[in-house]
């Protein structure tokens, strides 16, 4: 699994016009494990979706991303009440090569079944999505990422409200992608899990405040800024006020 | 209950059709959207769009009236105005909604308010009341050789749209940030799909009228949801329960003498209602059963 590495220069990204990310510039080398931290509003979400493709950046360039990404989005953007079963919402990670139109094969089935195995969900096949609990519907998400078989992995606070078992499952999944040589960019708020399991990290407030390897960028000072940040932060302040 | 003692109990469904052509065409029209219309309401409803086919069929109505007041009862100019008009005001709302910022449904409403209004002003200033009454409700008399191409037609167009778009759509309606990160191209197959929708309208007024066509779409595929739990089996589950309420609802509407619009909707309300009581998915009775035995 080897990707390219994927090169931000000076990057602003937001919506409507209005920055929510402002002039990051640095590369996330093929392989690397790297947690995005930052108060809620610090555009962490959005530079991952700025890097998925999803919303072009307002000014500056993302390189290398590409045709090699998935997402993992946060679970509020999906209807989780659609009469859909597991097997086939874990199928449908496979549009990027089956599209809208080619027969799903045999063997693709079964790498589905694998899939759900995977993650702990064997016996869910036939399962209606909606009959899930919340950490069971994450864990369907995650089966659906490893049908993709993307080599760059963006993962949106994959651990939020998950039991510590699952989201142990979950991080065990995460250090197997790693060691496939994937590269793996995901947006936590747990610092501890950030310092034990991640080893690099990207500190954002809208401006990048400290990118490189984690213990170099999570300093004691950096923290105490970082939690000073998350309770002074108002998310409506956002203008630009450095010349682009 | 056969209308005459002594007659066999078969008389009652089939003679009506037996007799009258008219009838007979009727049928042919209405199990041909009851094949087509059903599916794309299921669609609408798990979209949370239930209200938007409504919303449409009332927006049809003043480009049907414009089109009558020019030609006269002919199907191909009354369905090309109403598509027009539809399609006019879905996206109108959809663009409304973006350039003011406004709430889609809003727009929406305010549209399909308006639209009702002149449609029924344009008619009555220039029609009679039976005229109103057959466009607003239908007549089996409207299915004429071209209303019955028109619903056949609409059938086979929307059967082959929904074999290519089924994937895209499930996708889109599920996990629309996931179809837009694969680039499913989620917001042209909607389009496509809500065209579907004006033309089952369309094809569905001659008989059932601009305020009943709705019936047929939404009715089997809000009933549908308690037959099946996957969203292919409530299709034909939908599809089933609305060619048996065309069935049934012609022969309820040459016995009472009710207009086919009304008279349709009525029976697919009716099995709506059966299913929302015995359907094995959520129905009322399994679920106080099931109540009884967890209390």
């Amino acid at each position: 699994m080897k990707a390219a590495p994927i090169t931000l220069t000076n990057v602003t990204c937001g919506y409507e016009g209005r920055p929510a990310v402002h002039h990051v510039s640095g590369e996330f080398a093929p392989g690397s494990l790297t947690a995005v931290i930052g108060p809620n509003g610090a555009g962490k979400s959005t530079l991952l979706r700025g890097i998925a493709g999803l919303q072009a950046p307002l000014s500056g360039e993302i390189a290398g991303a590409a045709g090699q990404v998935a997402l993992l989005p946060q679970a509020a953007g999906l209807d989780r009440s659609f009469p859909i079963s597991c097997l086939d919402a874990v199928l449908l990670g496979l549009w990027p090569s089956a599209g809208a139109f080619r027969a799903i094969t045999r063997a693709e089935r079964a790498r589905a079944a694998e899939a759900l195995a995977a993650v702990g969900l064997s016996g869910f096949a036939g399962r209606i999505v909606g009959t899930l609990s919340a950490g069971q519907f994450q864990r369907l998400l995650f089966a659906r990422l490893l049908l993709q078989d993307a080599p760059v992995l963006l993962l949106d606070e994959p651990f939020t409200a998950l039991d510590e078992r699952t989201a142990a499952d979950m991080l065990a999944l995460i250090h197997r992608w790693h060691g496939e040589g994937r590269t793996i960019i995901a947006v936590l708020h747990d610092m501890d899990l950030v310092t034990r399991d991640f080893p690099r990290t990207l500190f954002l407030a809208r401006d990048c405040l400290g990118w490189g390897p984690t213990d170099t960028v999570l300093t004691p000072e950096n923290r105490l800024r970082a939690r000073r940040m998350a309770e002074a932060w108002r998310e409506g302040a956002a203008d630009c006020r450095r010349a682009a | 209950m056969p209308p005459t003692a002594g007659a066999p109990p078969d008389v009652f469904l089939t003679d009506p059709f037996l007799e009258f052509g008219f009838l007979r065409r009727a049928l042919v029209g209405g199990l041909a959207l009851a094949l087509s219309a059903p599916p794309l309401g299921l669609f609408l409803m798990l979209r949370r769009m239930s209200l938007t086919a409504d919303v449409l069929a009332h927006g049809m109505l003043p480009g049907v009236a414009l089109a009558y007041i020019l030609a006269g009862l002919a199907v191909p100019a009354l369905a090309t105005g109403g598509l027009i008009a539809g399609l006019l005001v879905v996206l109108g709302a959809g663009a409304l909604s973006r350039l003011s910022g406004g709430r889609e449904d809003a727009s929406l409403a305010a549209l399909y308010l308006v639209a009702l209004a002149a449609g029924v002003s344009l008619l009555s200033w220039r029609g009679s009341a039976v005229e109103l009454t057959q466009v607003l409700f239908g007549s089996v008399l409207g299915v004429d050789d071209p209303a019955l191409l028109l619903m056949a037609g609409t059938a086979t167009a929307t059967w082959l749209f929904l074999a290519l778009a089924w994937r895209p759509l499930v996708l889109e309606c599920f996990d629309p940030s996931f179809a837009a990160a694969v680039g499913a191209r989620g917001g042209l197959w909607h389009l496509g799909f809500l065209a579907m929708v004006v033309l089952n309208l369309v094809a569905a007024f001659a008989a059932l009228g601009t305020l009943m066509a709705v019936g047929v779409m939404m009715l089997p595929a809000i009933a549908a949801r308690h037959w099946a739990r996957q969203v292919g089996g409530m299709a034909y589950a939908s599809v089933l329960i609305a060619m048996g309420a065309v069935l049934a609802g012609l022969i309820l509407s040459y016995r009472a003498d009710l207009p086919t619009g009304p008279a349709i909707v009525l029976t697919a309300g009716a099995f709506w209602a059966l299913s929302l009581v015995v359907g094995p998915v959520d129905g009322l009775l399994g679920r106080l059963r099931k109540g009884h035995r967890e209390g």
